[in-house]
């Protein structure tokens, strides 16, 4: 549990620093700072454990069935840099409180940074490969989020862009070579991988797992030839640079690769392809970062020169280039987090980082200058600092390559060490020379506490530098014997080893250096150039830009080619698939057995040719006349409720009815919100047209004919066992209801029910939400032209005035008499719905009808006046009523939605079941009436809207809303 | 029986397709309301036709063969309510897609031809 708040405690930091006001900026940096010396207390407190060799496991069920633990191991080198990250966290965060201006968005950017925390300890301390991906992409995602942090700059979002793009590309390779691994191994889990090296190295996937695996830690690492990103993630606050863009995150590579170590390393293609990509990031690095006019610029350069030197030094792969490989993770964490935060400072203090206008520095900023030069020294790898260790080990590693006779890895060494004192000393001149006079800022001494971060951490390069067997010597032993294992070899940390051939190659590089940045500087006018000499041809950016700029050009080109935003061609699209794509999966039928026909009754096929010609004739005069369209339609719609009723389905034939007639409603309601009918004779057809037509003549014929020859097919076929018996057998005994099909919807499927009515009030509020903002189209605001006529007695009176006393007054008279009657109708009907047909949905309908014919009588202002219809209370009585009818069956602990039938005699009614299904069937009824009313009412009330909206142009409409 | 309710629903649903590929929106709404129906019926006849055999069994310890399929029926009932839900939200869509673009086109935009 301990090792799991390690990484635990940090999201949750994360969120709750999130929520934290703008301003907090003390409560936001001791937020983070407790986290993080909560993760050092814990993680310190393992030491002992560490120390002894053991390793910590705390597994958790993740994915049992696949196999997957969500694992926390903790041996020597995942302790070490667990404590890495947290140290320089805390370092970092105490930094930024002080660099972060108040006017930033603080919250964003501590929750960004604690939740980067997290991510990065995650990556240390997985124990299984899966879950380490996992959080590898969870690092690059808080690096793109941080780099971004100041989103309001064009070259943040860019460099942020680019940074996620490359990293979290090499993250879905990671992801495949992982799952290569696993499938060599048959494990993910580390401990089995690590100890699977020989069957992994003699596998014939070892070479895709590798380079998959490569790719990722090379992405991630910067480098060569994806170094581009690193200098671009500059754009971020300094903290993030020095925390994750040179002390942790960019280490995930080389971590990961020293982590494979023992599984992956000791071929030839190992060390060909790490030690090849670090030695080209190396070179390219170092001498990159000489001709850097930025401040950040030359520190991210030197960082993937430093990172190709860990890289070439792991592609060695003997146990002592490892000793190296690890120490030097740890000296360049030190000296380039604190070089990053003098820069800040300096940043910060003058308001520039162009190393052409800065310098004379350390008159004005003494303290932070020595400091400085310190950190740039060790850089530099000068005796008596830690860079100097380690890089006296990479030298004798590199006098081992090749043996005797190929010198070039110790000449690229060497050249490496021109570079990197070259740099170095570019970076320190801004500290000398007379003070400068054009700086935006006067620069100050920063904050006590903002310069105490890079105090300790420049203390810890020189003591390192000087005792490192009693300093870092213990920790290094831990992370080594948990890498190396047995192997682990002899090693001597010590500053002074005698007159050897590092030496003199430490020589020849700080002597070479220096000569090399005084030819430069003084021959080749090193602050005019404005590009790298020799390689700014191989401009990683400038590829990556093109390399996005054809995806994003291909992808519009295949939208453009393949893709359409038209409905016709999808629609036809759809409808050929349909044709099409049965007949290819479809196999020979396996037989053929018919049964035999029912009689063909003359009188039902006269009831289909007068459907068809509804059917053909709605849609030839859909297009130019809607109204007749409709009621041809609907004419194919009440064939079709005849069908139902003919072929033994009352309840469908009673439904249909009403839907048929809401619909049609519905549909009137709408028309007169359409454009002006086509008149035939206006219709010229361009030839091209035809084509088009016959085409989707042809597609309707094969459609109609497909579906005719399947429902012939199906209908020939005896059919098959279904559940229906069950539900004809049990209706009655266990259903309590006669009608099979009702007590179906109410309480076999009474769920299936409750989602339909769900649905349905769903559907409701949007149309009425959607016609909240309707705006009708211009021609459309007026009164219609039917209804304008002067002969028309519509034209001068309301339509209340009509049914009350005008034309309309005997129909008024009878359909105000339908009402009772209908409601009693609606309540016959829902009443022996459970035994005969009917039922809740038919009486809501009918109900809704009810009402319906009061509004189209005599309008929506007469009607509202006199009844108060409150549609959305009905749709939430009704769902509330579904609802706790499902829920009451807790009470009696059983499921959701148990029916209970009760049994009750009543004086007069005599005996009565009362099923629960019975409240429940109330509930839909509400909902159905519910539903159709709102429907219809907001739809209705658009036209005494629309009449009042534009009164000014119009103002005779005002008299009369319809 | 059989060949009339196939040819019916055949032309019903041919119909339907003809119109859904029409440009116009009013002709698509009436397009999905004929297919509806076609599709229903579809639906339906997966129970076979019966004639004068409705599910209702007034006593318990009947033969269920005598009796027509109710579980189709139930699917169509539901498809039938829900079918006038979306044509409802369909023809809120349409007329408020006339009032925004100005045109009662399917693609909200009169083609350039």
């Amino acid at each position: 549990m301990l090792l799991f708040s390690l990484i635990f405690v940090p999201f949750v930091g994360s969120l709750v620093a999130a929520l934290l006001p703008a301003d907090a900026r003390n409560r936001e940096a001791w937020l983070a700072g407790g986290v993080t010396v909560y993760g050092l207390v814990v993680a310190a407190s393992l030491y002992p454990e560490i120390a002894a060799g053991e390793i910590l496991r705390h597994d958790l069920p993740w994915l049992p069935a696949q196999g997957l633990d969500f694992v926390l191991r903790v041996d020597g080198l995942a302790w070490v840099f667990t404590m890495l990250v947290l140290a320089i966290g805390f370092l970092v965060v105490l930094y930024a409180r002080y660099y972060m201006s108040p006017s930033d968005p603080v919250p964003r950017f501590f929750s960004f940074l604690l939740a980067f925390m997290g991510s990065m300890l995650g990556v240390v301390l997985s124990g299984n490969l899966v879950q380490l991906v996992v959080f590898w992409e969870l690092t690059s995602l808080t690096s793109f989020l941080l780099i971004a942090y100041w989103h309001h700059r064009a070259d943040a979002r860019r460099g942020a862009r680019m940074a996620f793009t490359v990293t979290a590309t090499g993250g879905l390779c990671l992801m495949a070579g992982v799952l290569v691994l696993g499938h060599i191994v048959g494990s993910y889990d580390l401990d089995v991988v690590l100890a699977a090296g020989d069957r992994i190295r003699a596998h014939d996937l070892y070479l895709v797992a590798l380079v998959l695996i490569a790719l990722g830690a090379l992405t991630k690492s910067a480098q060569f030839p994806f170094h581009f990103w690193l200098p671009h993630a500059m754009a971020a606050p300094t903290p993030v640079s020095s925390y994750l863009h040179s002390a942790t995150m960019v280490k995930a590579g080389v971590f990961l690769l020293v982590r494979l170590w023992p599984a992956l390393s000791g071929t030839p293609e190992w060390s060909w392809i790490i030690g090849g990509a670090g030695v080209c990031t190396l070179l390219i690095g170092a001498f990159a970062a000489i001709f850097q006019h930025d401040l950040k610029g030359l520190l991210a350069y030197s960082t993937i020169s430093h990172l190709g030197l860990i890289t070439v030094l792991i592609g060695i792969g003997t146990p002592l280039a490892m000793v190296a490989a690890i120490f030097h993770i740890l000296n360049h964490a030190t000296f380039k987090a604190s070089l990053f935060m003098a820069a800040g400072i300096i940043d910060h203090e003058t308001g520039t980082r162009d190393m052409r206008v800065l310098r004379g520095l350390r008159h004005k900023l003494p303290i932070t200058a020595t400091l400085a030069i310190v950190a740039g020294a060790a850089m530099a790898g000068v005796p008596l600092l830690n860079g100097f260790l380690s890089k006296e080990m990479f030298f004798s590693e590199a006098l081992l390559v090749g043996s005797d006779r190929n010198w070039w890895m110790s000449a690229a060494a060497v050249a490496m060490g021109i570079f990197s004192v070259a740099y170095s000393l570019r970076f320190i001149a801004i500290f000398f020379g007379p003070p400068a006079t054009d700086l935006p800022r006067v620069p100050h001494e920063p904050p006590r506490w903002m310069r105490f971060p890079v105090e300790l951490l420049v203390l810890a390069c020189l003591v390192v530098g000087v005792v490192p067997a009693i300093s870092i010597g213990p920790i290094l032993d831990v992370a080594v014997h948990a890498t190396l294992g047995a192997s682990t070899p002899q090693y001597d940390l010590a500053p002074w080893h005698g007159f050897n051939l590092p030496l003199l190659m430490s020589v020849i590089a700080l002597v070479g250096g220096v000569l090399f940045y005084v030819v430069l500087r003084n021959r080749f006018d090193l602050h005019a150039r404005t590009r790298t000499p020799l390689i700014y041809r191989f401009n990683g950016a400038q590829a990556y830009e093109t390399v996005m700029l054809r995806l994003t050009s291909g992808a519009e080109w295949l939208l453009r080619w393949l893709g359409t935003s038209r409905l016709q061609p999808q629609l036809l699209i759809m409808i050929i698939a349909m044709l099409g794509v049965p007949l290819l999966l479809a196999g020979v039928p396996t037989q053929w057995t018919t049964i035999p026909r029912q009689g063909t009754d003359p009188l039902f096929a006269l009831v289909w040719v007068i459907g068809c010609v509804c059917a053909v004739a709605g849609a030839w005069m859909a297009k130019y006349h809607r109204l007749a369209a409709l009621s041809l339609i609907g004419g194919t719609g009440i064939i079709t409720a005849i069908t139902f009723l003919w072929l033994s389905a009352p309840d469908l034939a009673l439904t249909q009815l009403m839907v048929e007639t809401v619909t049609t409603v519905l549909i009137l309601l709408g028309l007169r919100w359409l454009p002006p009918r086509i008149e035939a004779k206006e219709l010229e057809t361009p030839s091209g047209v035809w084509l088009h037509r016959s085409r989707d003549m042809a597609v309707a014929v094969a459609g109609g004919l497909a579906m005719a020859a399947l429902t012939y097919a199906v209908l020939i076929h005896p059919a098959s066992d279904t559940i229906s018996d069950f539900f004809l057998l049990r209706a009655l005994s266990e259903g309590g209801g006669s009608n099979v099909v009702n007590v179906l919807l109410v309480d076999f499927r009474s769920f299936d029910t409750l989602g339909e009515v769900t649905v349905l009030s769903i559907v409701a509020l949007t149309v009425y939400a959607l016609l909240r903002r309707f705006r009708p189209a211009p021609e459309s605001t007026g009164v219609p032209a039917q209804q304008g006529h002067s002969l028309d007695p519509a034209s001068h009176q309301t339509p209340a005035e009509q049914a009350n006393s005008g034309y309309l007054m005997v129909a008024g008279i009878y359909l105000r008499l339908l009402l009772p009657f209908l409601g009693v109708i609606a309540v016959y009907f829902f009443m022996r719905g459970h035994n005969l047909p009917g039922g809740g949905f038919v009486a809501g309908l009918i109900f809704a009808v009810a009402i319906l014919v009061q509004y189209m009588l005599a309008g929506a202002v007469w009607v509202e006046n006199h009844l108060r219809v409150r549609p959305h209370r009905w749709l939430a009585f009704g769902l509330v009523l579904a609802c706790t009818t499902g829920l009451g069956a807790w009470l009696f602990e059983y499921p959701f939605l148990t029916t209970h039938t009760a049994h009750v005699t009543l004086p007069l009614l005599g005996d009565l079941h009362l099923p629960s299904a019975f409240v429940f069937d109330l509930g839909v009824f509400a909902a159905v009436v519910g539903t159709t009313m709102l429907i219809l009412v907001a739809l209705a009330h658009q036209s005494v809207r629309a009449h009042r909206l534009p009164s000014e142009e119009a103002p005779q409409d005002s008299r009369r809303p319809s | 029986m059989e060949l009339v309710i196939a040819i019916s629903v055949g032309i019903v649903f041919g119909a339907g397709v003809w119109l859904i590929l029409r440009p116009r929106t009013f002709q698509l709404i009436t397009g999905l309301m004929l297919m509806s129906y076609a599709v229903n019926l579809f639906i339906f006849a997966m129970g076979r036709l019966w004639v004068n055999q409705p599910p209702i069994t007034p006593v318990a310890g009947i033969d269920p063969t005598q009796f027509a399929d109710p579980l189709p029926q139930a699917l169509v009932l539901t498809a039938i309510v829900i079918g006038f839900a979306t044509t409802a939200l369909y023809l809120v869509i349409m007329i408020g897609a006339r009032g925004l673009t100005g045109s009662d086109h399917v693609d909200g935009e009169e083609p350039r031809e």
